[in-house]
């Protein structure tokens, strides 16, 4: 038990809250297990999300406890029925998550990786988004989602992506992308709650990090940002994990005298659009930084909002810094290369204010 | 002949409204009345009718792009499937879905859908619901498809799951020998396709889709299997799709006059009016009451859907989500 720092990156409001530093991949895990016990009709489907059998008591071994352990113990208190291991059939399974949510249930998939998205993208895209809108009205699809995204762990091309672009341009989905442990808490539990069907993106370069975590029950609002870092030179953007890499450029940036503001954007559907203008007017320069390819993507989204709503106020062009248009490579200094480095930020925002 | 003089007479107008509605809305279509695409299904009235005949408001069915008849069979009223079918604010999805997509989920009836195969997990899913809340003694899942879907591999995922969960499903197959204009001759590997589910442990049936009674004591015995816990049934129902794919669809280019022909004398409705005759079951004053009280329903859906209000543009943007922060309105 601990209490937040005075200058910490939850907002005002958090300053003394009881609270504790927690591993992402344990609160994530908390906040599953919390709204498991909160509502009944929650229930989570994935491939060894508990994973193995015993061959004669068929009882489950969970010898996995889920892709990165994500879901270890949960099988012990709430049973097969709720914690499903699936046969690896993505289409199948998250096709019958949408039809248990059009039915009643508010099903909880893990994808395991991103990259599987595709295996399933008709489930996701013709019936989970489509289904309220083209009945009418008259259903509603309370889906979760959630996968592993990013390079950086020696995964290579195809367990590495970080396409949540793709499902941000849905309309009908929504997505959330958590940076630290605070936010998955109440990223999760908001999108299990939430009546829509929601994609959480979990970077993997997250899942070991820790941070404070108030002990109190919390969501946050889908569709809102918030400031990690306030600062009046410039104002540089991050989501998921390149909040992280935006923090580390706005510490090295600190140290040759520029006061940088780091928006953590946390929602990519629906998105921050005031925070995004809010800061922006205050700094007059912006820099968005973005693990996706560049080609239609959340960087060039948010590039465009600011250039429509905030162009006044702009002293330079919006600059984007993300990965080259390329599938994500294996080798350990082509994959560093390939995402985008805190080194990488600074250099843009020197150039930028023009302080080489 | 067990089955009730009650049931015996539903069966008798749902399958007539099914091919009264299929007619009725081709004929409107061609006049231009409609606002899109349509497919009919008469000609394979006897699988919808003869498996709803067992269900109820609380049992779920996933349909097809080839749903009218399913709708009907689920309970759906026929005037507010045409005014869906003309884009019309009293449609049953109020103009926004149009014939591919017409639903009610307050009738247990998860949506035609428009890609194939796609909705067989869906009714899957309604059956986990089932299990999960445990009343499949009183809510099982019905997935309807076609033989152009038992060649998509969603297909063959969801017999998977609903075998390894023992689900209370019933995957109703319409073989109507065409996916679209590809025979299914061509196009399946299998003589019959209900073969491939015992590949999944999964009692596979062929069943005479042209006729009723067939339709109705096989769903009867699947779907007790379903409700007792024993988990899913295949039906594969050979039947025949009397019109094109699509309104517009000249089938005489892909099919012989003589095959059309042959399976119209084994017309479903003909066939049961021979059946409850010979059987005396029903009078011919009875059928032809209801064949009457059909006609006068179809010119009453017809006209309602035609002097329905068209949806309000602003309707445009409502129901893409329960709730979004961000505007839904397109950028000008």
């Amino acid at each position: 038990m601990t209490t937040s720092k005075a200058n910490n990156p939850l907002g005002p409001g958090y300053d003394g809250v009881a609270g504790s530093e927690m591993r992402f991949r344990d609160i994530f895990r908390d906040t599953l297990q919390a709204e498991l016990r909160r509502d009944e009709d929650v229930f989570l489907m994935g491939e060894d999300i508990s994973g193995g059998f015993d061959k004669d008591t068929k009882e489950p071994l969970d010898a996995w406890g889920g892709p990165f352990a994500a879901t270890k113990g949960l099988v012990q208190e709430f049973g097969v029925e709720r914690i499903r291991d699936t046969p690896i059939s993505e289409a199948g399974f998250v096709g019958a998550a949408v039809g248990a949510a059009l039915t009643g249930m508010r099903p909880v998939v893990d994808l395991m990786y991103f990259d599987f998205v595709t295996v399933a993208f008709d489930q996701l895209l013709s019936n989970a988004a489509k289904s309220r809108y083209m009945f009418g009205g008259q259903t509603k699809v309370p889906l979760t989602l959630f996968a592993r995204s990013g390079a950086g762990t020696g995964h290579a091309a195809q367990h590495s992506e970080s396409f949540y672009s793709m499902l941000a341009h849905i309309p009908g989905l929504k997505v959330v992308v958590p940076s630290d442990p605070y936010s998955v808490k109440g990223l999760l539990a908001a999108a299990i709650r939430d009546d829509d069907p929601v994609f959480l993106v979990n970077d993997k370069k997250l899942i070991n990090l820790t941070g404070f975590v108030p002990d109190e029950e919390y969501i946050i609002e889908l569709g809102k940002g918030r400031y990690t870092r306030r600062g009046t030179d410039v104002t540089l953007v991050g989501m998921s994990y390149t909040s992280v890499v935006c923090q580390k450029a706005a510490e090295q940036l600190a140290e040759i005298g520029i006061d940088a503001e780091v928006i953590d954007m946390m929602s990519l559907s629906p998105f921050d659009e005031d925070i995004l203008i809010e800061s922006v007017a205050k700094t007059n320069n912006v820099v968005i930084v973005d693990e996706d390819t560049p080609r239609a993507s959340m960087a060039s989204e948010f590039a465009a909002v600011i250039a429509d709503k905030a162009f006044d106020h702009l002293d330079a062009p919006v600059k984007r810094v993300t990965a080259p248009h390329s599938p994500v490579p294996y080798n350990s200094g082509l994959e560093h290369a390939f995402m985008p480095q805190p080194a990488d930020v600074v250099g843009t925002v020197k150039n930028l204010l023009g302080r080489d | 002949m067990d089955i009730s003089k009650e049931k015996l007479e539903w069966i008798y107008t749902t399958m007539y409204r099914i091919r009264r509605f299929e007619e009725t809305m081709l004929e409107q279509t061609l006049k231009g009345n409609s606002m899109g695409v349509a497919h009919t299904s008469d000609g394979q009235e006897a699988p919808p009718t003869g498996i709803c005949a067992h269900l109820t408001d609380k049992d779920w069915i996933g349909s097809t792009h080839r749903g009218h008849g399913h709708c009907i069979s689920k309970g759906l009223e026929t005037d507010k499937m045409m005014a869906e079918v003309f884009g019309k604010a009293t449609g049953q999805c109020g103009g926004k879905g149009g014939s591919m997509h017409i639903s009610d989920f307050s009738k247990g009836m998860l949506g035609a859908n428009g890609i194939v195969g796609a909705s067989i997990p869906l009714a899957v899913g309604a059956a986990l619901t089932a299990k999960l809340k445990g009343i499949e003694n009183e809510s099982v899942g019905v997935s309807f498809f076609g033989d152009g879907a038992s060649s998509q591999g969603v297909l063959h995922e969801s017999m998977n799951l609903a075998s390894v969960w023992k689900l209370p499903v019933i995957f109703a197959c319409e073989n109507n020998g065409y996916a679209e204009a590809t025979p299914s001759w061509y196009a399946v590997s299998a003589e019959d396709i209900s073969a491939r589910a015992e590949g999944y442990g999964i009692p596979g049936v062929v069943v005479d889709g042209m006729d009723v009674f067939a339709v109705y004591d096989a769903a009867g015995e699947a779907i007790a299997r379903a409700r007792s816990g024993e988990g899913p049934t295949f039906l594969e129902m050979k039947t025949y799709r009397y019109h094109g794919h699509f309104h517009a669809d000249d089938t005489s280019k892909y099919r012989k006059p003589e095959e059309e022909e042959y399976y119209k004398k084994l017309d479903a409705i003909k066939h049961f009016e021979r059946t409850v005759s010979k059987q005396k079951l029903m009078t011919e004053k009875k059928l032809k009451s209801i064949r009457d009280s059909i006609e006068q329903e179809m010119l009453d859906a017809v006209e309602f859907a035609l002097n329905s209000p068209m949806p309000d543009i602003s309707t445009l943007y409502d129901d893409v989500y329960v709730n979004y922060s961000n505007p839904i309105e397109g950028l000008r």
